[in-house]
């Protein structure tokens, strides 16, 4: 249970945390880091299997059922995308 | 078991800090991404113990289908659609988090009104991420082709925007959130990211989905709060942060305000006033000619833009590339900020044909080099070596960071036909004296090239 101030306190942390992770990245990796933190954001489907774990109704499950798959496709896709990226960075000493 | 939990989670956001950390530099990046992958490998099978759940079933099969729809539509898609693709990815992101805020609503079991409220901006924000992206998605994959506007536009998605927010109101103080509300609720939001999107012009996409990435992970925060998820708050919060600092810094390089990208048209009412300065003529060059200057050239700098990457020109270019460095022309790459569909694009689409990242330069690195180099070789560039945006402000992208090519001593554009850029506006560069059009498929044009190096 995570609750009032200590929820604040994460938030900003975290917030600070962002925000120091980026500010010194070079263009070239823009889109790369874009699509990674588009990655990291796939922790949802984390929350979406909670709330599918204890939907009880059939909408409910249905609707909890769609969070997980979006989600899952989030994380997996996010994944895949940023690590095709990535590999092809290569410099001109191990190209050759 | 939940101690078990705990740690997996702290495990889980440490290593997506690291990751992203690790990403931010091209020699770690690798590793970065397979960093925070672990994380995510291990905060996803820890939850399947969360003590008291059920439809594992379900939740197995919904992995499996998403994420195996995902795995296989990942490693297909060109290099070229990675934009719209990043865009699909968030909004599904924002989809699911709207869709735990809806079933928690339903269910309505919230341990303190606090936890109510945000689960509902949770969802609001989550919403429009989700139906915003989709519509990028289809924008930038060509299903949408013109933007919609229409007179009072601005104030009806204000509506939309404030009926959303009534309605919000209403389930965060409401005991049992009945059924037609959450439906309305979520019906409106939607709306409103669809309406928001569709008038912003393809050019200004790559800001709008940086910024829906911002909000996918803020919407993914408000839910873990209500989830009481530290792995899910500090993850989206990161990311919501992060994502926010991107978007700024992508406005900057297309020097517009996010507010302009957002809530103006592009090009709507902007192109008559540029319509003047096509003096002088455009010269042609052949191939042959080309080639020549460039085989006994000193210095040439290599311009691509996204019409390269539309003709698949890159692994052509990069051989050329190596022809005229075998002949000890020094060659470098130059990449504007927002060369391709998202800034960095073009480095990726570079680095799949094989260019070393040490060989490519940005905007602030190359500009004074420009002067000295022999011949600027532009292909399927237009706007970012626009010397208007230095000159005339009445030019609607005047203002914005430009590379210096009209410096070079001589200047050769590869280009399709005599269209205008993508942002409509006539390019002086086409019509100065030091200035070579060389017409024609960009791949065809450098395949031309090596031949003609060759006979050298």
């Amino acid at each position: 249970m995570i609750e009032g101030f200590t929820a604040l306190y994460i938030f900003m942390l975290a917030g600070f945390t962002g925000y120091e992770v980026i500010s010194r990245v070079p263009v070239i990796l823009h889109t790369p880091l874009m699509s990674g933190s588009n990655f990291v954001h796939g922790i949802v489907l984390v929350g979406a299997m909670v709330a599918l774990g204890h939907a009880e109704t059939n909408m409910e499950i249905l609707i909890g059922f769609i969070g997980v798959l979006l989600g899952a496709g989030n994380a997996v896709g996010g994944y895949v995308v940023t690590e095709r990226m990535l590999e092809m960075f290569k410099s001109s000493k191990e190209a050759k | 078991m939940s101690l078990a939990i705990d740690v997996s989670y702290f495990l889980a956001a440490a290593l997506f800090i690291l990751g992203l950390k690790r990403m931010s530099s091209p020699v770690t990046a690798r590793a970065g991404i397979v960093w925070a992958g672990a994380g995510m490998v291990v905060a996803t099978l820890i939850t399947f113990l969360t003590p008291g759940m059920h439809n594992y079933g379900w939740m197995t099969l919904a992995i499996a289908i998403g994420g195996g729809l995902a795995w296989y539509s990942g490693k297909k898609v060109a290099m070229t659609d990675m934009p719209q693709m990043i865009a699909i990815y968030n909004g599904m992101g924002g989809g699911a988090a709207a869709a735990i805020a809806a079933v928690e609503l339903m269910g309505g079991e919230f341990h303190s009104s606090t936890f109510q409220v945000l689960a509902v901006i949770g969802a609001l924000i989550g919403s429009v991420a989700f139906s915003g992206s989709m519509v990028a998605f289809a924008k930038l994959q060509g299903l949408i082709k013109r933007s919609l506007v229409f007179p009072g536009q601005q104030l009806f998605n204000l509506l939309v925007f404030g009926g959303a927010l009534v309605f919000g109101f209403m389930l965060m103080g409401a005991d049992q959130p009945g059924g037609l509300s959450i439906l309305v609720f979520f019906g409106l939001a939607l709306l409103f990211g669809i309406l928001m999107t569709l008038p912003i012009g393809g050019a200004d996409m790559p800001v709008v989905i940086s910024l829906y990435n911002a909000l996918t992970g803020l919407a993914v925060a408000f839910e873990g709060f209500v989830l009481s998820n530290a792995a899910m708050i500090i993850a989206g919060t990161v990311v919501g942060s992060a994502g926010t600092l991107l978007t700024q810094l992508m406005a900057r390089a297309m020097n517009r305000s996010l507010s302009n990208v957002l809530f103006s048209g592009f090009g709507s009412g902007a192109v008559s006033s540029a319509e003047q300065d096509s003096e002088g003529t455009m010269k042609e060059i052949d191939a042959t000619d080309a080639a020549v200057m460039m085989a006994y050239a000193e210095k040439v700098i290599i311009v691509p833009g996204y019409g390269m990457a539309v003709a698949q020109a890159q692994h052509k270019v990069w051989e050329f590339a190596r022809f005229l460095e075998e002949r000890d022309v020094k060659v470098k790459f130059a990449i504007h900020p927002v060369a391709g569909r998202m800034p960095g694009h073009m480095n990726v689409l570079l680095a799949e044909a094989g260019v070393p990242y040490d060989k490519i330069y940005d905007l602030d690195e190359i500009n004074n080099e420009f002067p000295q180099a022999d011949v600027a070789l532009v292909i399927g560039a237009n706007d970012v070596v626009n010397p208007v945006a230095r000159s005339n402000p009445d030019s609607p992208i005047y203002g914005m960071p430009i590379l210096d090519v009209d410096k070079a001593r001589n200047v050769i554009c590869v280009k399709r036909g005599k269209g205008k850029g993508f942002s409509g506006v006539e390019n002086a560069l086409f019509f100065l004296d030091n200035t070579r059009m060389l017409y024609g498929d960009g791949q065809e044009v450098a395949g031309k090239l090596i031949a003609e190096l060759k006979q050298l």
